[in-house]
């Protein structure tokens, strides 16, 4: 196995995710990644990623984990601290029920990424599926963050009980960046079912596009900051133009009430 | 808009005037806001009363009886009092019925038609008090062959391992969150289970800070709000388990309303104070098996393969195929709970009429995974009305390892049953969250009634067991011949693979 792992320094070290050409099993591959987090080693290169699921499952600290290729789905779920840079696009679930630390995907990020996230946060630079974002919430200093930068598809938000989300609905070509005329920023059914934290997309959102207990509200000064500090972070790893994304306006979407059900039962005794 | 209209009550509180000494400690026991004193005496808004008992229980003249409404509504078996009761409510509120505890409707029991086997003459019986009887059962994934080879003549057994929970008696309590019950009720389970050496689930609440100490004796419950699940939770506790559905409401997600999430609760949610829990219905990262194959590999990677991940689902038509995919995705242990379970809050409309009854679902679930050849891969625990030893061991000779126990947990620990935990104002201090209410209840008190309570079904299960001359409950496992059907429905024996009495 120490075939697959090619010390760089005291702190670096990169492993080789396959093996005579063919991807090695995810238990394998977790299980380097593991040993080499509890070595201590600060900053951890996957190569030859190939759709490998649960990378970074429930890991905790501050490692920098730096992944080539395509990590496969649950990509650092009920994880809690490091910092994984994925130089390729995520698939299914990425950050699922993540707790701290930050996912950063060059490329695409597809269906429920950041499900029931409560802490860290995530940026995509592409384009997202269904069911982005759902089901997130807060506590105290944790506030998940989840930034895309291109389209998104329906139900983005669902369940929201915290945290932010946000769709840009740019896309980028050899180093231009320019708005996705092709598709909506999201789909139908957006924030149905939201109670809580607050949505921002980029551009007009139609109300008729809303899903339950989801309402279009004022941008407030505080907001202001928020947005302002999101979209930072995001032009800092994707290299975005601040000024393109600030040509449109924003639409902040949250929660009707945090009593979505409230009086929808009756608790009288029969 | 509520409309209300003025019916019958349910009970009537009778105060003997010749003996109460007005000292009102009835109306402060109260919760429901049936008695006060209005100057000169105690009154009573009966139609209130929710038969818990308190103030009876606690009046130092011993002046308060709680009875049957005496306004009798004229007798009809279509619409039945009941049945006008649901009508009247709902005419005046509009609003889904919510209850609590398992369904109260008078389904038959298919435990109180099932006889134990007894030893006579040819096989002998053990005594149990002074001959060994194991109790001890592991929950997890069993090895399919041991193999055993001679090393310089000594024997070598390989097997593969994997993780186990080992339980002292085949005893589990249930998901009950912090929420549900209170703090000193959670902390009494915990603390009979450390003592008992047994495991109680978290529910899904997530695992106070203050409980971390019992790790080893808490299965983690995951379920689709993923409330309170952090790496902590995951690594530090004795096993995991994902929970899909529940037998007072299968099918239906989970809702903590927002009056409930005070500070304490908040915390251990790690949810705002005041906002509603929603537990969506489905898990939204599982549309099928090979979705919950990915949950379960998620859940293993994260706890380092170090302990069995379960997989709970309520008691449904088709429970033996889902059974057969859940062990196939990866489960250690299969929870079955059954439609007579409890719940801290459901619709009453799921509570009283979705599900089947635990006995058939652990017996065609233990049926089909033997004929599918992958029983060992996976333990059962079966519950949903388990109310006492004799439930247990037959329930494990159709089929279980072990039992899952939540509402007979709450009675020994003064439960009256009065169906009201939904509405947050137990008056016994167990599932409430207000601190006065809360106080009532006795931690140590608790403690010690439950330790006694599973000592006793331990014993019980040790006498019958000596009885069938059987010196393990491992060795009870489906053994199905040791039972006989003597209820009215010939087809629920051949369900159950049980004989009738006599053959």
């Amino acid at each position: 196995m120490s075939s697959q792992i090619k010390k760089i320094s005291e702190t670096e070290v990169a492993i080789d995710a396959a093996r005579n050409g063919s991807p090695l099993p995810y238990r394998q591959l977790n299980a380097l990644i593991h040993e080499m987090h509890d070595e201590g080693f600060e900053v951890i290169h996957v190569k030859n990623v190939y759709g490998q699921r649960f990378i970074c499952a429930g890991m905790e600290g501050n490692t920098t984990v730096n992944i080539y290729g395509t990590p496969g789905n649950d990509l650092g779920v009920f994880m809690e601290g490091p910092t994984i840079n994925v130089y390729g696009s995520a698939e299914d679930q990425a950050g699922n029920t993540m707790n701290g630390g930050k996912i950063i995907i060059h490329g695409n990020a597809w269906d429920v990424t950041g499900l029931a996230a409560r802490g860290g946060s995530i940026f995509v630079k592409g384009n997202g599926g269904y069911r982005i974002g759902i089901h997130m919430k807060e506590y105290k200093s944790k506030r998940p963050v989840i930034v895309y930068g291109g389209v998104a598809k329906e139900f983005f938000g669902e369940y929201m009980a915290g945290g932010l989300l946000m769709a840009l609905g740019l896309e980028e070509d050899k180093g231009r960046w320019r708005d996705n005329t092709e598709h909506p920023v999201v789909g139908e059914s957006l924030a149905t079912g939201i109670h809580g934290g607050v949505i921002f997309i980029r551009g007009r959102v139609d109300v008729k596009s809303l899903g339950v207990g989801a309402t279009i509200s004022e941008i407030t000064s505080k907001d202001k900051r928020i947005l302002d500090t999101a979209i930072q972070e995001f032009c800092k790893h994707f290299g975005a133009p601040e000024h393109l994304i600030y040509q449109k306006q924003f639409t902040k979407i949250m929660a009707g009430s945090a009593r979505p059900f409230a009086g929808f039962y009756s608790s009288n005794p029969i | 808009m509520h409309v209300r209209l003025k019916t019958a009550p349910r009970f009537k509180v009778r105060i003997s005037r010749e003996v109460c000494r007005h000292c009102e400690r009835c109306t402060v026991n109260c919760t429901f806001g049936v008695l006060s004193h209005n100057g000169t005496e105690i009154v009573a808004e009966h139609d209130k009363c929710v038969a818990c008992q308190r103030c009876a229980i606690m009046c130092p003249q011993q002046a308060i009886s709680i009875i049957p409404g005496d306004i009798h509504y004229a007798p009809h078996s279509t619409f039945n009092e009941r049945q006008r009761m649901i009508i009247y409510e709902q005419a005046s509120s509009g609003g889904v019925l919510l209850s609590g505890m398992g369904t109260d409707l008078p389904y038959m029991s298919i435990f109180d038609d099932l006889l134990l086997d007894a030893c006579q003459v040819t096989n002998p019986s053990i005594d149990p008090l002074r001959e060994p009887v194991e109790t001890l059962t592991y929950i997890g994934r069993k090895p399919k062959s041991l193999r055993v080879s001679q090393v310089n003549g000594s024997f070598i057994v390989e097997k593969e391992t994997f993780p186990h929970v080992v339980l002292q008696t085949p005893i589990t309590v249930g998901h009950m969150s912090l929420g549900s019950i209170s703090y000193p009720a959670m902390t009494a389970i915990l603390r009979a289970c450390k003592e008992v050496g047994i495991m109680a689930g978290t529910g899904e609440g997530g695992l106070h800070p203050d409980f971390y100490q019992y790790g080893d004796h808490v299965n983690s419950e995951v379920a689709s709000g993923r409330f309170g699940v952090e790496p902590k939770y995951l690594k530090n506790v004795a096993a995991l388990e994902i929970k899909i559905g529940q037998g007072a409401k299968p099918g239906h997600g989970g809702h903590l309303p927002g009056e409930k999430v005070n500070k304490l609760i908040a915390e251990t949610r790690m949810i705002p104070v005041g906002t509603d829990a929603l537990s969506p219905y489905p898990h939204h990262d599982i549309y099928s098996i090979e979705d919950l194959q990915q949950l379960i590999g998620a859940l293993k990677e994260a706890s380092r393969y170090k302990v069995p991940v379960g997989v709970k689902i309520a008691a449904v038509h088709n429970s033996a195929p889902i059974a057969s995919g859940i062990v196939r995705a990866g489960a250690d242990f299969v929870t079955l709970d059954g439609f007579k379970g409890g719940t801290g809050a459901s619709p009453r409309v799921i509570r009283d009429h979705a599900g089947i009854p635990i006995e058939t679902a652990v017996a065609s679930v233990d049926q089909r995974l033997r004929e599918e050849g992958i029983r060992h891969q996976a333990s059962i625990i079966a519950g949903g009305g388990i109310r006492y030893a004799a439930d247990i061991l037959k329930i494990i000779a159709l089929g279980a390892d072990a039992v899952m126990l939540g509402q007979a947990v709450l009675i020994a620990m003064g439960c009256r049953a009065c169906q009201q935990c939904h509405r947050g104002l137990c008056p016994w201090g167990i599932a409430t969250q207000e601190p006065n209410l809360v106080s009532r209840l006795d931690t140590d008190i608790s403690t010690q009634r439950l330790v006694n309570l599973f000592k006793a079904w331990t014993e019980e299960i040790k006498e019958i067991l000596g009885a069938l001359g059987i010196d393990s409950i491992e060795s009870l496992v489906g053994n199905r011949d040791r039972l006989r059907y003597i209820g009215p429905n010939p087809k629920i024996a051949e369900i159950l693979d049980v004989k009738h009495v006599g053959e």
